[in-house]
């Protein structure tokens, strides 16, 4: 049986006193992409924001093992370094700092972590052009400072393009899809097809049930109030469309 | 002495400094020199009498109030005239950045010209750089127009000294529709041994119409003493005629720096002066633009580091005088431990200036708590039509950002570092000439490194 790529136990967690994640528990194991949807509220970008290491929120229970790591234990470069993959929800500008410097510098910090050669100049370029070939982005994103007045949606693009770089084993798409006009949500959805692989896993998580008309989870969760209420498969998603959250918390709610 | 008069300045006046300090016999009035024009001791008098009336200035006056000056009223003031036997080797210059470039350079040891450490490329027809005691002499008819004619002696007692007393500088004059390719360097060495020495250099640059040139000034020390730098460059870019300037100062960590820059443009000129202000224990450059013609483009662009107990403070004043006229200030300062940073900008749109764009920036990044930052934007707007902007920030990194980068698996220092180098880069990137503008950005790299690991920051 394949070892799970990230195992949540009973995770929980407050900010300034406030419990935002009450008992989370989730298992995804490599070729796997979870979706996690959720109203406004329930916890999913604090989810995420714990996972890639964000500091800020005090862990009051449960564990996370990723790739056989305590992953909590670990500052959020040695995370990224192991694979781990934060896609933002509002990607930082980052004003004087070239969009391929600062690429070749994360690339080459994860390559020093696996022990292997760093890439030069030169090398790195002839390998980031091909990237942003297979994701049909403009070229011009590689001069440009990081983020620094790009739109929304070239912003989003811009995260899927890192990762499309960094090649990440665990990569979390936060709210990836928001703000995001159709044609851009097409090729971010492009991106994360594109990337996904039979050794890696992705969560995505969402408000709305579009982004999935484009990519296609193998399991859906939904997060309400801080835990996961209601696991499923890909016609999870529809039936919260009909449905809409109230009526399926309610339903959730009624056994318990 | 009794026939000269010069205005009083405004407000109560300060004691005069002649009387505060009588022993003090080589702040008598300067006498005629063989070598110099008449006109040039009217000037110097003038300016020795605004000097005399004005006396230092102290936190009382609104233009000084973040830095204190006292410390300089107690060195010796007057040049030390004797000849030096410096004992600067151009190797020992080599040091020094900007010290390899093709456009060769100008050296002044202490104030003084050393024409055997100072090389000048093939310049183009016409084109003059030399000592401006020798321009005194041979090229006067291309100094007097100029000279003591643009740094305003009656509201700073700096330049007001410096015209006073100073003995040598710089001359460069590029005549009318002339373009010199490589930038040319400017210098000043201090090797002073003793504690309070006194230099006054100054420059005058003149660019005639339709002619480009970069001039870079650098004040650098290869001694340790409490010395005294007090230069005034006048900067002259007459119609079209295209300026990049850059003063560049990295004094030992002792001594005090007051630097005049007053550049005037004549109608679609474009001048930008670059202040890169590292060292000294405490600096202060003044610039004065004068938008003096027509749809003329001014950029002011500065960036201070400090560290330690330092003090860089950065005065302008950008006057419109005409109407379409661009000017953009842009000044960032990189604050460690707990030295201060001082800006104070004005900007002044004379009656009639219509359709001025101005623009001011100052952004403060401090990476102690103890640094301190002061600002002080002034807008002074006598005209209707007019775009003018200013803002200013004091702040420590962003949280945000430095999350950012080590979600890319970036270490904490070394994002740190790179954020601010970019900081740092913004002002960098503005200098156009490309081989300055890379040893720059090497050597602010390089510095920051040094300040982190003397700051000793996490």
């Amino acid at each position: 049986m394949k070892e799970p790529i990230i195992t949540i136990q009973n995770l929980s967690a407050a900010v300034e006193g406030r419990q935002i994640l009450k008992g989370i528990d989730l298992t995804i194991f490599p070729g796997e992409m979870h979706a996690i949807m959720g109203p406004n509220g329930s916890g999913k970008s604090t989810l995420a924001a714990i996972l890639a290491g964000r500091e800020g929120y005090d862990i009051t229970g449960g564990e996370v093992i990723y790739c056989g790591q305590d992953l909590l234990a670990l500052d959020p470069e040695e995370r990224a370094c192991e694979g781990v993959f934060l896609a933002f929800q509002y990607p930082v500008e980052i004003p004087g700092v070239n969009s391929t410097y600062f690429l070749k510098t994360a690339y080459n910090e994860i390559r020093k972590h696996r022990g292997l050669p760093e890439l030069d100049a030169m090398e790195f370029l002839t390998f980031v052009k091909e990237k942003v070939k297979l994701l049909d982005l403009p070229e011009d994103l590689l001069k440009r400072p990081v983020n620094y007045g790009f739109s929304g949606g070239e912003k989003k693009r811009n995260e899927i393009f890192q990762m499309a770089v960094l090649e990440p084993k665990f990569a979390i798409l936060d709210e990836t899809d928001s703000g995001l006009d159709i044609d851009a949500l097409k090729i971010v959805a492009h991106g994360v097809n594109t990337l996904k692989r039979p050794d890696n896993a992705q969560l995505v998580i969402t408000h709305y049930q579009r982004l999935l008309n484009f990519i296609v989870p193998d399991f859906v969760h939904v997060l309400y109030d801080g835990r996961i209420v209601k696991s499923g498969g890909k016609e999870l998603a529809l039936e919260l469309e009909e449905t809409g959250y109230d009526g399926m918390i309610h339903a959730a709610a009624v056994p318990a | 002495m009794n026939n000269i008069t010069a205005t009083k300045p405004n407000g109560a006046r300060a004691q005069r400094v002649t009387e505060l300090n009588p022993i003090r016999t080589e702040l008598a009035l300067p006498e005629r020199n063989a070598n110099e024009p008449a006109w040039l001791l009217s000037a110097r008098k003038a300016g020795f009498m605004c000097f005399d009336e004005l006396g230092f200035p102290t936190l009382q006056s609104e233009d000084w109030r973040f830095t204190n000056v006292a410390p300089i009223a107690k060195m010796t003031l007057a040049p030390v005239s004797k000849p030096a036997r410096h004992g600067v080797t151009e190797k020992a210059l080599s040091q020094f950045p900007f010290t390899a470039l093709a456009g060769g350079q100008l050296v002044f040891v202490n104030g003084q010209f050393a024409p055997e450490l100072s090389s000048l490329a093939q310049l183009p027809e016409g084109v003059k750089v030399m000592n401006l005691a020798a321009a005194l002499a041979t090229e006067p008819a291309l100094v007097e127009p100029h000279l003591c004619r643009h740094a305003s002696t009656d509201t700073n007692a700096f330049t007001a000294l410096n015209t006073a007393f100073f003995q040598d500088g710089a001359f460069v004059h590029v005549p009318a529709g002339q373009a010199v390719a490589e930038p040319i360097h400017l210098l000043f060495v201090s090797t002073a041994k003793d504690h309070g020495a006194t230099a006054h250099p100054r420059n005058l640059i003149v660019a005639e119409s339709d002619s480009r040139v970069t001039v870079i000034e650098s004040y650098v020390s290869l001694c340790d003493t409490a010395y005294f730098t007090n230069s005034v460059t006048e900067l002259v870019a007459a119609d079209n005629a295209v300026v990049e300037h850059l003063k560049f100062q990295d004094e030992n960590q002792q001594a005090f720096h007051i630097a005049t820059v007053a550049a005037h443009g004549g109608r679609a000129s474009n001048v930008v002066t670059h202040s890169i202000a590292l060292g000294a224990k405490l600096s202060r450059t003044n610039i004065y633009a004068t938008l003096a013609g027509e749809g003329l483009e001014c950029i002011l662009n500065g960036l201070y580091l400090t560290r330690g107990e330092q003090l860089a403070d950065h005065y302008m004043i950008v006057d419109h005088a005409q109407p379409q006229g661009a000017s953009h200030e842009y000044f960032n300062g990189i604050l460690a431990d707990k030295s201060k940073g001082v800006f104070h900008g004005r900007i002044l749109v004379r009656p009639g200036a219509q359709k001025t764009d101005a623009k001011q920036t100052n952004k403060n990044l401090l990476l102690s708590d103890d640094a301190t930052a002061d600002t002080k934007p002034q807008l002074e707007i006598y005209a209707d039509d007019v775009k003018c902007t200013h803002g200013a920030t004091i702040g420590q990194l962003n949280d945000e950002s430095i999350f950012y980068l080590r979600a890319r698996a970036i270490p904490r220092e070394k994002a740190r570092r790179m954020l601010i180098h970019a900081f740092a880069g913004e002002i960098i990137d503005r200098v156009r000439c490309a081989t300055v503008r890379q040893e720059l950005d090497r050597l602010v790299w390089d510095r920051l490194e040094q300040n982190q690991q003397i700051a000793g920051n996490p």
